[in-house]
């Protein structure tokens, strides 16, 4: 019998969202709060030759204006290579020059456009592969100068490469020779936004006995703690940081940034509070955005479809500091074949700057544009063999026994059944062949479909922890360091405690924002590593209630603990269930007819590591970065009229081997709202540049997102391999609806038109000059 | 012509409630409810009107309150996401169909669905999208938003 998991609980918190009362950072009360806005660079790349702060500082009102000469700190999770205000150098368009803090708003930002500053524009770079060119300019002459903060980065002196990957299986060069059929072909995917719904805000105050508290919308909590620590050289004990509900963060939320900001002006401000607003054309240009990507695909395979050898080269388009980019090159150099089973492999993977928006992890860590290519280049394997794109992916899908890029061996836990997915999607979506259908005069149906597959990188000893507490009711409180960004981790979490505890999730109550002083650690609430990493501490806690439960029951019984049982919210002897004690009267210690005191009152607790993980071969690329994969398969079907090069989206199917369910409903939705992000994203998001190098998409009017009545028909459906090691078998899930949307979209579109698309968005415009320009 | 200069207390009935409030001629809605009013259900997303996070109902209908002034409001009765005070049922479909992730589009979205359902109380499906198309979601698909409006428009 199955108590919680399996059930389709409304979230946690529903009713505090569907009520207006979520308080998110920016609806905290502000008495006695000063404001901060930021002065940003109109220039992708310039040297600042004056700043005069003068008129802003003469303004009434406006209490401390900060320049680059006021921080002399560089910050970076991977490489510090960051100011938090550009220093008589800006590198990208949106880059702060000054920070403005006052009263109140509206005196902060009158004092923003009463500072001057004179700038000497440089030569600039928007694309990594101009980057580099011989000749480029150099965003980090000093690079080999920056403090490397992880091991495995590898900036190259004297270029733009931030850090390189390679992978090497087999042997490329014969097994080349040997392949009747060789695609190749050049992508080119532009960086886009994450565009929560929540613009990015944070606040900080210092008190008088030197705490920093800070209070901000992210997904990375007990960073903001570490990198402030870190840098300003403050004990991590000092540092209090605490998120409320968190309005979307899709990645965006994982990189310190604006609390950075906030902490500087309060430490100007002698520790008053400090918030620090933007505006959302600021969260698009200033804050980090999507990584691009340029990538060169060449795959060989046998005259029957069988794929032999893939050689690749990607560059991650990073922007103009390399926040988390370097790890992302290395997550899809890991991933890079996508999910077959590919003997022979060379891949290069290079994390490189240029002169945009800095880019951080998106939903699927790179893995939405990688899979676009690596996707698209498998249509035309099947195209040029002649077969049915959705039968080749099956006779090529990695199965257990077979190695991957990095050489893991895999097994069911470790690579779950990508081949049952495919075979489930093809009903769902009731797959066509592939083969494009005339609908009517210029009209033609089309269906495409990628496949998806995805590990994780964290650092090898990443952590998490859970406290559970009980109420006299006999309820719990469950208390995590996971934000609460709208995937519904702490529902879940909620779940395999009352499964594990064999009580309905409704006694179970969460605690929904974080506290670093109050909450245990939690690495970041990224990668959809919540149930697993997270859920492994819950179960623990589980136990950890469960031996104090049996505990005092064997007092209160007389009997040992090996015979009680806990189940329903009561414990009882083995055998004799009719006599039992409630949770309420247990969980506090025990009260004996007598009168006497048996027992101890229970608190549980749990704590989880990460274990067996490795670092990558330098040369090689051998290696284990995350416990297991995650796999799946999706369908896009699509309407197009040949004439004008619109489309429309009919249907969106998803089949993902996600190990368990834990709640139906839960993951339904949150894989179809990653459907959704990447069906956007793919038919109508992108940063492009001007002439200048400034963005010409900085807010919504420019950058479009999808709306009501422009959604197709999404469908989702599970396969539930079990994952060893993780809490009832659940798999990472929650990010990957996102990832073989814009590759089976860019599919079907390239079997509707008979071209093959090899770039992004997919707006009919693109379509069009991709048509008169010559799609290859 | 009602001209207002400099700082001026103004009367705004809100949530049929009548509140006194000081606000600048260019204060918009948005922020003296959130600020003044302590109704933060109501969300900044763009301030520019294209996001309708902001959305409040003014006279009955939809408005963003991110374009509208607070010396606008005046005389105009306003109902926020706090005013329904689980009195809408669109809110319990809300839940029941996984209409909101991380929910901060959540109060705008309830907003323009309760406005519409007070005008059309069985809309047609284009009625529908063409009343909803004002505002984004990032975190859902719509479906689940459509299909919560469906499920209260068929009781
Ligand atoms: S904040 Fe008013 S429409 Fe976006
Ligand atoms: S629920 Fe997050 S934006 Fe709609």
């Amino acid at each position: 019998m199955r108590y919680a998991v399996g059930h389709s609980i409304p979230r946690k918190e529903s009713w505090a969202k569907v009520s207006g009362r979520a308080k998110y950072t920016g609806d905290l009360p502000a008495h006695g709060t000063f404001f901060a806005r930021l002065l940003t660079s109109p220039y992708a790349h310039a040297r600042i030759l004056r700043i005069d702060t003068s008129g802003a500082e003469s303004l009434e009102g406006v209490k401390a204006v900060i320049t680059g000469s006021d921080c002399p700190w560089l910050f970076g999770i991977m490489i510090r290579d960051r100011p938090a205000i550009a220093l008589n150098e800006v590198r990208y368009a949106g880059e702060p020059v000054a920070m403005v803090v006052a009263v109140d708003e509206a005196t902060a930002e009158l004092g923003v456009r009463a500072i001057l500053v004179e700038y000497e524009p440089l030569p600039f770079v928007i694309k990594p592969s101009e980057a580099l060119a011989e000749g480029a300019v150099l965003l980090h002459p000093q690079l080999a100068a920056y403090r490397k903060v992880v091991d495995e980065v590898y900036p190259e002196a004297g270029t733009n490469i931030a850090s390189r990957y390679r992978i090497r299986k087999g042997d490329i060069k014969s097994a080349f020779s040997n392949c009747d059929v060789v695609v190749s072909a050049r992508f080119f995917l532009p960086p886009s936004d994450h565009f929560a719904m929540e613009v990015r805000c944070a606040e900080a105050a210092i008190t008088a006995d030197g705490t920093v508290l800070v209070t901000t919308s992210s997904q990375s909590p007990y960073s903001v703690r570490q990198q402030l620590s870190d840098v300003f050289n403050i004990p991590a004990g000092k540092i209090r940081v605490n998120v409320p509900f968190v309005g979307g963060g899709f990645g965006g939320k994982s990189s310190v940034v604006l609390e950075i900001l906030a902490y500087i002006a309060s430490k100007k401000l002698g520790g008053k509070p400090v918030r620090l607003i933007i505006s959302r054309e600021q969260d698009m240009e200033t804050a980090p955005c999507r990584i691009g990507l340029e990538a060169d695909i060449k795959l060989g395979a046998l005259r029957d479809g069988t794929l032999l050898a893939a050689e690749i080269t990607y560059l991650v388009d990073c922007g103009a500091y390399s926040d988390i980019a370097p790890n992302m090159a290395k997550a899809i150099a890991v991933d890079c074949t996508g999910p077959y089973n590919i003997p022979n492999v060379s891949c290069d993977s290079l994390c490189v700057y240029t002169n945009h928006t800095f880019a951080t992890a998106y939903r699927s860590f790179a893995h939405e544009s990688q899979a676009f290519c690596i996707e698209r280049a498998v249509d035309m394997v099947a195209r040029k063999c002649g077969m049915c794109p959705l039968e080749l992916r099956l006779k090529n899908a990695i199965r257990s026994g077979d190695y991957t890029p990095t050489q893991v061996l895999c097994t069911p836990s470790i690579i779950g059944d990508l081949p049952q997915c495919i075979e489930k999607v093809k009903l769902l979506s009731n797959w066509n062949g592939g083969k494009p259908m005339a609908v009517g005069p210029n009209k033609v149906r089309a269906m495409g479909i990628s496949c998806l597959w995805k590990t994780e990188n964290p650092p090898t000893d990443a952590i998490s922890g859970a406290l559970v507490t009980f109420n006299s009711d006999g309820s719990l409180y469950l208390n995590t360091g996971v934000a609460e960004i709208g995937s519904g981790g702490k529902t879940h979490l909620a779940q395999i405690l009352a499964e594990t505890l064999k009580i309905d999730a409704g006694q179970v109550h969460v605690i929904s924002q974080v506290d670093t002083a109050l909450s245990p650690e939690h690495w970041k609430t990224v990668a959809s590593f919540t149930e697993y990493m997270a859920g492994n501490a819950v179960y623990r806690a589980a136990q950890d209630i469960l031996n104090q439960l049996r505990a005092n029951g064997a007092e209160a019984f007389k009997c040992s603990a090996d015979e009680i049982e806990v189940e329903n919210g009561r414990v009882y002897r083995r055998g004799n269930p009719s006599s039992y004690i409630e949770f309420k009267d247990i969980v506090g210690g025990y009260k004996a007819q007598d009168g006497s005191s048996l027992g101890e009152p229970v608190l549980g607790r749990g704590g989880f590591m990460l274990k067996g993980l490795t670092a990558l071969d330098k040369n090689t690329g051998r290696g284990r970065t995350g416990p297991a994969w995650t796999v799946g398969a999706q369908v896009v079907e699509i309407e197009a009229d040949l004439k004008d090069f619109s489309y429309r989206i009919l249907s969106a199917s998803s089949v993902i081997d996600v190990g368990a369910v834990i709640n139906p409903e839960l993951m339904r939705s949150v894989v179809a709202g990653g459907m959704a992000m990447g069906m956007s994203m793919a038919s109508r998001e992108a940063f492009f540049y001007d002439e200048k190098g400034l963005l010409k998409t900085p807010n919504l009017r420019t950058y479009k997102l999808m709306h009501i009545g422009q959604e197709p028909d999404y469908r989702v459906g599970f396969v539930e391999t079990p994952e060893d090691g993780s809490p009832y078998g659940v798999r990472p899930y929650s990010e990957h609806g996102i990832i073989g949307i814009p590759a089976a979209l860019a599919n079907a579109l390239s079997a509707a038109f008979g071209k093959e698309i090899t770039s992004l968005p997919l707006t009919p415009e693109m379509l069009w000059r991709l048509w008169v320009e010559g799609m290859r | 012509m009602l001209r207002y200069e400099g700082k001026t207390v103004i009367e705004l009935d809100v949530n049929g409630e009548k509140r006194t409030v000081t606000v600048r001629p260019s204060d918009i809605l948005l922020d003296v409810l959130r600020d003044q009013l302590g109704l933060t259900g109501a969300k900044p997303g763009c301030r520019n009107g294209d996001c309708g996070a902001c959305t409040v109902i003014m006279d009955g209908l939809p408005a963003k309150s991110c374009l509208v002034l607070a010396v606008e409001a005046v005389g105009r009765s306003i109902l926020t996401v706090e005013g329904l005070d689980a009195g809408s049922p669109i809110q319990g479909a809300f839940v029941a169909k996984s209409a909101f992730q991380c929910g901060y589009c959540t109060s705008g979205f309830l907003m323009v669905c309760h406005a519409m359902l007070s005008k059309y109380p069985k809309p047609e499906e284009h009625v529908l999208e063409e009343w909803l198309q004002s505002n984004i979601c990032r975190c859902t698909s719509y479906q689940e938003i459509r299909d919560a409006v469906k499920s209260i428009i068929q009781q």
